[in-house]
């Protein structure tokens, strides 16, 4: 411990200052690392915000039947019974057509336009909560509900927020593909680097080996450097994703106020944060490692 | 201390820098190794540093046969000696404490401990008033004498020293081979290469030519 430790402290200040030394080299490796980051950072973050409005536009999924405008009272107090026992509905709600014309008359705008018709124009409706809220299961109930008596049309709500997430998981995969992709292009910038460092250094590790350096010693500052300069990598990543996320934050503010949506930008989420600060740091440290083993070599 | 047994050296491919050479230095010795240019001076201190390994015979230094040294016993067989190298080897961006520095931190020691040691060392060799000059400030002697000590900053028992007063004048090579009499005197083994056996009169002398010992 009393060797071990100043040593760490001594390989991390030499690093340190080797990144301070170059700082103009440092800052476009820091800026071509925190970019390639930010990509599927900034993807993780965008996909994860749609996700969650994908989810919070249709929190459960439920199906509108609605009734024949011509149809009779008595065939929806047939089709409520039928609901009632059918064994794959969970709940059915009945909403009556006046119920329907009374809330559309609260609503700005409306109340004119439905003054004016000489009939209330709205069916008679159910929503149902099925057992089983697969989509196939859910398609299949829909179709048997459509062939019932009196029944004008069958909507699966949530439908397009279905089709919305399994795509969001498709984005969730390219994103992780850019992660791979630009986590090779991070591992290879921290090589050329290093591999840089190696060459600039020759005459100092030549001498250090002399000296009675152990290999231990000689790689310890190039791999403090190679996961300094990802971390600072990574953090750039992350600056570059908050200064996006606040700079788009109040035009889809503004946007989802228009559509009156509840919804506004997080940010990267403290997991992903450090998870991204994690990633970047290793990819560092691999970089310099194998640029190690391929430029220090064991002569 | 040291022992030379029928070791030869022969680089790569096919110069024959040693030949069939033997010898041994006590403890405590004073060696002054002579010889013309290209006689092998420089390889035989590469031998026991273990810079070289011999081709024929065995070397033995302090016990261990550097012939069959393993890699990562190597480092730690260097601490245990001081080398000033025939073209000194100074870092040029670090000051003159910080080159002196270098070995106690490669060897581990504790910073504050280093920092007594590598101002002794300085002091030894009367460059303790220049300790923050870069070695492209000082003169020749200079960096020879900061050279000097970065070698023996961490006290060796054995210290090898490849031409260390040449390109000097008359009077400062005697003063730098003062210092080796020195640690000499307080009891460190001194191996010394040099075209002028002269400096050292109460040295052994060991002189080669073409590889072969006289
Ligand atoms: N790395 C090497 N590869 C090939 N030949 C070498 C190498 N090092 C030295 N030699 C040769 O070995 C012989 C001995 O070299 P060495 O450096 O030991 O001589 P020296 O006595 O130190 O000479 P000088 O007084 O000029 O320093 C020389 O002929 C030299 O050319
Ligand atoms: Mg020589």
């Amino acid at each position: 411990m009393s060797v071990w430790l100043p040593q760490h402290v001594d390989a991390f200040r030499t690093a340190m200052r080797r990144l301070l030394a170059s700082p103009v080299n440092t800052l476009l490796s820091l800026l071509a690392i925190g970019v390639a980051l930010a990509l599927p950072a900034g993807g993780q973050m965008l996909v994860n915000n749609a996700l969650q409005l994908a989810r919070n536009s249709a929190p459960t999924p439920q199906i509108s039947l609605f009734m024949k405008l011509d149809a009779a009272g008595s065939a929806s107090e047939d089709i409520e019974t039928r609901l009632q026992h059918h064994p794959d509905v969970k709940v059915a709600r009945f909403i009556p057509r006046e119920e329907t014309l009374a809330r559309m008359k609260t609503r700005e705008g409306l109340a004119d336009v439905i003054e004016a018709l000489p009939k209330n124009p709205f069916p008679d409706a159910f929503v149902v909560l099925p057992v089983d809220d697969r989509p196939e299961a859910m398609e299949r109930l829909a179709d048997d509900l459509r062939t019932l008596p009196g029944v004008a049309q069958v909507q699966l709500d949530s439908d397009w927020a279905r089709r919305l997430e399994a795509l969001l998981k498709i984005g969730r995969t390219g994103v992780l593909l850019l992660a791979l992709l630009l986590g090779v292009g991070l591992v290879a910038i921290t090589f050329n680097t290093i591999r840089l460092q190696v060459m600039t250094r020759r005459a100092e590790i030549e001498l250090s080996r002399l000296l009675g350096a152990t290999d231990a010693f000689i790689r310890r500052p190039f791999t403090y450097f190679g996961i300094m300069l990802g971390l600072a990598g990574g953090v750039t990543a992350w600056l570059i994703v908050a200064a996006a996320t606040w700079w788009l934050g109040a035009p889809i503010a503004e946007f989802a106020k228009l559509y009156s949506i509840d919804f506004t930008l997080h940010p990267l989420s403290a997991l992903d944060s450090t998870l991204l600060l994690i990633v970047a740091a290793v990819l560092g440290w691999l970089g310099a490692s194998l640029s190690l083993r391929q430029h220090l070599g064991d002569n | 201390m040291i022992r030379f047994a029928h070791a030869s050296k022969r680089y790569p491919p096919g110069m024959d820098a040693l030949s069939d050479v033997s010898f041994d230095v006590a403890a405590g010795e004073l060696v002054a190794v002579g010889g013309h240019s290209g006689a092998g001076k420089s390889t035989l201190l590469k031998l026991i540093a273990a810079i070289e390994r011999p081709t024929g015979g065995a070397v033995l230094v302090q016990g261990q046969n550097i012939g069959s040294l393993k890699r990562n016993a190597i480092p730690y067989l260097r601490r245990n000696l001081g080398v000033v190298f025939q073209d000194q080897k100074l870092l040029f961006d670090r000051n003159a404490f910080e080159n002196v520095m270098l070995p106690l931190t490669i060897s581990g020691f504790p910073p504050h401990e280093a920092k007594r040691r590598a101002q002794a060392a300085l002091d030894k060799v009367g460059l303790l008033a220049r300790m923050k000059a870069m070695p492209i400030m000082l003169s020749g002697g200079e960096q020879q004498r900061l050279a000097i000590a970065r070698a023996v900053v961490s006290r060796p028992s054995l210290l090898l020293a490849d031409e260390p007063t040449a390109h000097l004048d008359a009077e400062t090579a005697a003063d730098v081979a003062r210092i080796f009499l020195d640690f000499q005197a307080v009891g460190v083994t001194v191996l010394i290469a040099t075209y002028d056996t002269n400096l050292f009169p109460r040295a052994r002398r060991l002189v080669l030519d073409h590889g072969r010992l006289k």
